[in-house]
């Protein structure tokens, strides 16, 4: 089979497959970019469907001149690469990339491969969060960006992190009554991470200013709190919830958009062999790659929060540097300055990040007293309490027996969702160390492939 | 306890069950696994527990089993979700047809009644069925249980009756002296009279060193599931052909997901001790598992998986005493069909280990069949 | 009853019709499958295993929790397909064996 487009491929057209992409481009190549979905943009720039009128400014805010500048740069991209929407990459063998594209099957050789895959929400379950009216928090912004619609005309935000309080000011925007930003973090952690939080001035005061606007429109804000439980028969009622003080409240809602941070979407990365680490301070095995995003794997690449979560800019500057590498490990030259500019910029993001893991951990402490009956993996259906019975009376002692003995995981998504939260669980119900409760082993296909598939003609 | 009557090496089906039975024979057991109880073949297979098809001396062998399996609760505590759904194997062509129809006469003479149903009779009870299946072959007793769970069963219920269990014991050598095996694994040594050598497809390297090479080549078949769909497909069911790429088979489990495998096989490793599932053999077993039972085709696939198997030259194990060594006996190689097995090696080899008679049939499978050189 | 998504820009695009479980209802070009839904109604599906109705979670084809039957037998990840007019979906029992 002939390597196409020079052979080199990018997945996943976010910030950091396109700019990757343009870098190639810059240097003469052709390459094959391919993404899931219909339209590149990737998440924070998800573009909204043909036919939508809002302006960028309306959609992405203080964003919205990099938005605008991406879109533009992905558009003058089409011609020049072997453009590939629509299309999921499944499985990886050999060299190639098997590709599916509403049915129809393709192999797509590389010499070189940059997996630009994103992240996607971290999740702490709660009793209750199968509930219709929870989404993820990344799914009520989805909602509100790409589909002009609420998950709720009273909704409760609930997690950690800076989209967060984005979201609940995004929705405070669009004209809903948000009935409450319960936040699992103390604020004590914001003071002790500025010093790495000022790193980006900028982000750290656009932080503070959705926070203060959405306390001046009389939103309530709750830190340190612990999450109890979603209420409700077919649909969303009410978060219960405990604040720092130990007193329990119940927030009537009809809808809750939940996350704590995100988490890198890593499974090709896995399927291309790629070495992981754990990583201490983001709590997560992540794939290991030199600052310039080389795998462990020759010729594989990684850029983007499907790397490392450092957020948008950081995408960008990642695909570039990594495409960077690409080219110079094929030989061409490549300019030492531009490679070293982009290494220190990344730095300062890569410190701002560090404060935001500092400021907002994951809630790994909920895990432990997450009751027995409550839904862990929300495609299998299995509980807390089952997958404590694996770790415990079966003797399990990482992830994978206990998936395999437990079905934890092994569901529809692959583990995407409940992941790191089951490794937590496991790891609280063992008392061991959460990177002693390893992770979950990636398999193809990465997201389910239809049995209907068939040769592209 | 670093001695016993029995050390097995290998704690996958054929090692836990073997541990479990001779403790109930009353005999002192150490085993010995390398990496975690079946997590190899025993807990990566289909999850099979299929009589007909089979290799017919091979019958009272898995009559013993079955017996176990529809017992295990009884027996073990436990039972691995083990479901009596009856098995079909369906013909579409005519030759293949004539097939089920003489190994159906034939088995029947090994104890195993199997059903053939055509025409109307195959479309009623089985609606779900392709209309261009011919004839099905409807073995009522047999049916599947979860590999993930029937090896480390085994070892709870072995751990339970007083066996010994070691996991990460990789053993690294083992040298005859005057009464006992002396066996060296990455934990310290432990010694016995009595030694099984159980360790699946790794089973050949061991026999070699003992002076008995057999001919036997690690492979992996290829798995994958689908997503769950309410529960309507009870019989396992596969397509009986001798062209290799058409053999795929399939079964629901009670939760709804259908696990599927067959086709060709991709390439095991004895040394990194992994089975890499070649993806394009999944796309390869669609066209037939879409004509084994039109409906699936709607349904997507959510995981694929492989195991290390160990496949002899002529398709059946190596079960029984050893040919040169005294004391030394042999449960491997197992060649994909080694899961309905398990329990009865594991009753069969405890027997004969104990005392010295197998109770049903087993020289087929004796090593000595490779000394006179590997079968044409 | 309500649905669970609710219009708050966009509102101007041109109407289609498709039926859920039966029932037509009205969606705006643009719409996936899965807004088209849940601005309709409060369900996607029932969990396999008795757990209860789902109506998806992520909004960005991760979780795989809002796949859907259409009446001729195909499924649907609603979140990322478009609904189109004349579309026939099932949120209840399968069409299956
Ligand atoms: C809902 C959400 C909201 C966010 N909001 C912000 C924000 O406000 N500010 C901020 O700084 N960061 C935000 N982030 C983080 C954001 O993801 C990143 O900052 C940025 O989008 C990362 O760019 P990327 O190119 O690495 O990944 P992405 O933008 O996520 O792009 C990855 C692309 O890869 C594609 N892909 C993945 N796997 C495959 C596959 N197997 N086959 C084919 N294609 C594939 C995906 O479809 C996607 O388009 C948000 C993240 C999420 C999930
Ligand atoms: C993908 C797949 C599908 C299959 N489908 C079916 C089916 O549907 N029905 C059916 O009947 N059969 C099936 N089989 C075959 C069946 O799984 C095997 O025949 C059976 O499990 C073999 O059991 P075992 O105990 O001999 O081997 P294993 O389960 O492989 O156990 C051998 C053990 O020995 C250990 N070991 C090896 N060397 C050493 C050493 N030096 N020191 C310590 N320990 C060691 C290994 O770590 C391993 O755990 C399938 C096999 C595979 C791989």
């Amino acid at each position: 089979m002939a390597v196409t487009g020079d052979g080199v491929i990018v997945v996943g057209a976010g910030p950091a497959g396109i700019r990757a992409a343009e870098r190639l481009v810059a240097a003469g190549i052709r390459p094959t970019v391919v993404e899931e979905s219909a339209r590149d943009g990737g998440q924070i720039y998800r573009r909204q469907p043909e036919g939508f009128r809002r302006p960028p400014e309306a959609l992405y805010g203080a964003d919205s001149a990099k938005a605008r500048a991406l879109h533009e740069a992905a558009q003058a991209l089409h011609p020049r690469v072997d453009w590939r929407p629509g299309t999921l990459v499944w499985a990886i063998r050999d060299g190639t990339l098997l590709v599916n594209r509403a049915g129809q099957h393709e192999a797509l050789p590389f010499r070189h491969l940059i997996l630009a895959t994103g992240a996607t929400d971290r999740i702490m379950p709660l009793p209750g969060w199968t509930l219709p009216g929870v989404t993820s928090l990344g799914g009520a912004q989805i909602a509100l960006k790409a589909q002009g619609c609420v998950i709720g005309r009273e909704p409760v935000f609930l997690g950690t992190g800076p989209l967060l309080y984005l979201v609940a000011w995004q929705y405070l925007k669009a004209g809903v009554a948000v009935r409450g930003v319960l936040d699992t973090s103390a604020f004590a952690k914001r003071v002790l991470a500025a010093p790495w939080l000022a790193a980006r001035p900028g982000l750290l005061a656009r932080g503070l200013a959705y926070t203060a606007a959405l306390r001046r429109a009389g939103v309530r804000i709750a830190t340190n709190i612990t999450p109890l439980e979603v209420e409700g028969e077919d649909r969303v009622a009410a978060l219960r919830w405990r604040d720092a003080a130990g007193v329990e409240h119940r927030a009537a809602c009809d809808g809750i958009g939940m996350g704590y941070g995100l988490r890198p979407e890593t499974q090709l990365a896995d399927l291309a062999g790629c070495a992981f680490a754990f990583d201490g301070g983001a709590r997560l095995w992540l794939p290991v790659t030199d600052g310039d995003g080389r795998s462990s794997v020759p010729c594989v690449y990684l850029a983007g929060d499907g790397a490392q979560i450092r957020g948008a800019d950081a995408a960008e500057l990642a695909g570039r540097l990594a495409a960077c590498a690409a080219l110079r490990d094929s030989g061409r030259a490549v300019d030492e300055l531009e490679m070293a500019t982009l290494r220190r910029r990344l730095a300062g993001m890569t410190r701002f990040r560090r404060g935001l893991e500092r400021a907002f951990p994951y809630p790994a402490h909920l895990a432990a007293d997450l009751p027995d009956e409550t839904l862990v993996c929300r495609c299998e259906a299995i509980t807390a309490g089952a997958l404590r019975q694996a770790g415990g009376e079966y003797g399990a002692a990482e992830v994978n027996r206990a998936k395999a003995f437990s079905r934890t995981g092994m569901g529809r998504c692959q583990g995407r969702m409940c992941g790191p939260a089951a490794a937590e669980v496991l790891a609280a119900a063992r008392g061991i160390p959460m990177a002693q409760a390893g992770r979950l082993r990636g398999a193809a296909p990465v997201k389910p492939l239809p049995l209907a598939t068939e040769a592209a003609p | 306890m670093t001695q016993a009557d029995v050390i097995i090496v290998g704690g996958g089906l054929m090692g836990t069950a073997s541990a479990f039975f001779l403790r109930q024979r009353g005999l002192s057991v150490i085993l010995l696994e390398r990496d975690l109880v079946g997590s190899h073949a025993s807990g990566t297979n289909f999850g099979n527990v299929r009589r007909q098809g089979r290799f017919l001396p091979q019958l009272p062998l898995a009559n013993r089993s079955r017996a176990i399996w529809g017992d295990l609760p009884g027996i073990i505590g436990e039972d691995s979700e083990f479901l009596p759904s009856g098995h079909l194997r369906i013909a579409f062509r005519e030759e293949d047809e004539a097939r089920l129809v003489a190994h159906a006469a034939a088995a029947r003479e090994w104890g195993l009644d199997l059903d053939l149903i055509t025409g109307n009779a195959l479309r009623d009870r089985f609606p779900y069925l392709s209309p261009s299946a011919r004839m099905a072959s409807h073995s009522p007793l047999d049916g599947h249980a979860n590999p993930r769970l029937a090896a480390p069963a085994f070892a709870r219920a072995a751990r339970r009756a007083g066996a010994v269990l070691h996991e990460g014991a990789a053993v690294l050598g083992i040298v005859k002296s005057a009464e006992d095996f002396v066996v060296e694994t990455a934990i310290g040594a432990f010694r016995a009279p009595l030694l099984q050598i159980s360790a699946g497809a790794w089973g050949g390297r061991i026999a070699a060193a003992f002076g008995e090479p057999v001919p036997i080549t690690p492979a992996a078949p290829q798995m994958g599931v689908t997503e769950p769909m309410p529960y309507r497909i009870a019989p396992v069911m596969g397509i009986a052909t001798t062209v290799k790429e058409e053999g795929v088979y399939l079964r629901q489990v009670k939760r709804g997901n259908i696990v599927f495998g067959g086709g060709a096989r991709s390439e095991a490793s004895l040394d990194t001790r992994r089975a890499r599932l070649d993806p394009l053999n999944t796309l390869a077993q669609l066209p037939h598992l879409a004509r084994l039972l039109p409906p699936i085709r709607a349904l997507s696939i959510i995981r694929t998986w492989s195991g290390v198997e160990g496949y002899m030259a002529d398709d059946i194990p190596v079960m029984g005493p050893s040919g040169k060594v005294t004391g030394l006996f042999y449960a491997f190689g197992f060649c994909g069909h080694g899961f309905q097995l398990g329990p009865g090696v594991g009753a069969t080899m405890a027997e004969l280990i104990a005392t010295g008679h197998a109770g049903i049939p087993i020289e087929p499978f004796h090593i000595s069949r490779f000394a006179q050189g590997p079968p044409g | 009853m309500t649905g669970l998504l609710h219009r708050v820009a966009e509102a101007d695009r041109p109407p289609i019709r498709l039926s859920v479980d039966g029932r037509e209802i009205t969606a705006l070009a643009g719409d996936t499958l899965l807004t088209a839904l849940l601005v309709a109604g409060a369900r996607l599906r029932d969990s396999e295993f008795g757990d209860g109705t789902r109506a998806g979670f992520c909004l960005m084809g991760a979780c795989q929790d809002c796949w859907v039957w259409t009446e001729a037998g195909a499924r649907l990840r609603a979140c990322s397909t478009p609904a189109e007019p004349g579309m026939r979906i099932l949120t209840g029992a399968a069409p299956w064996p």
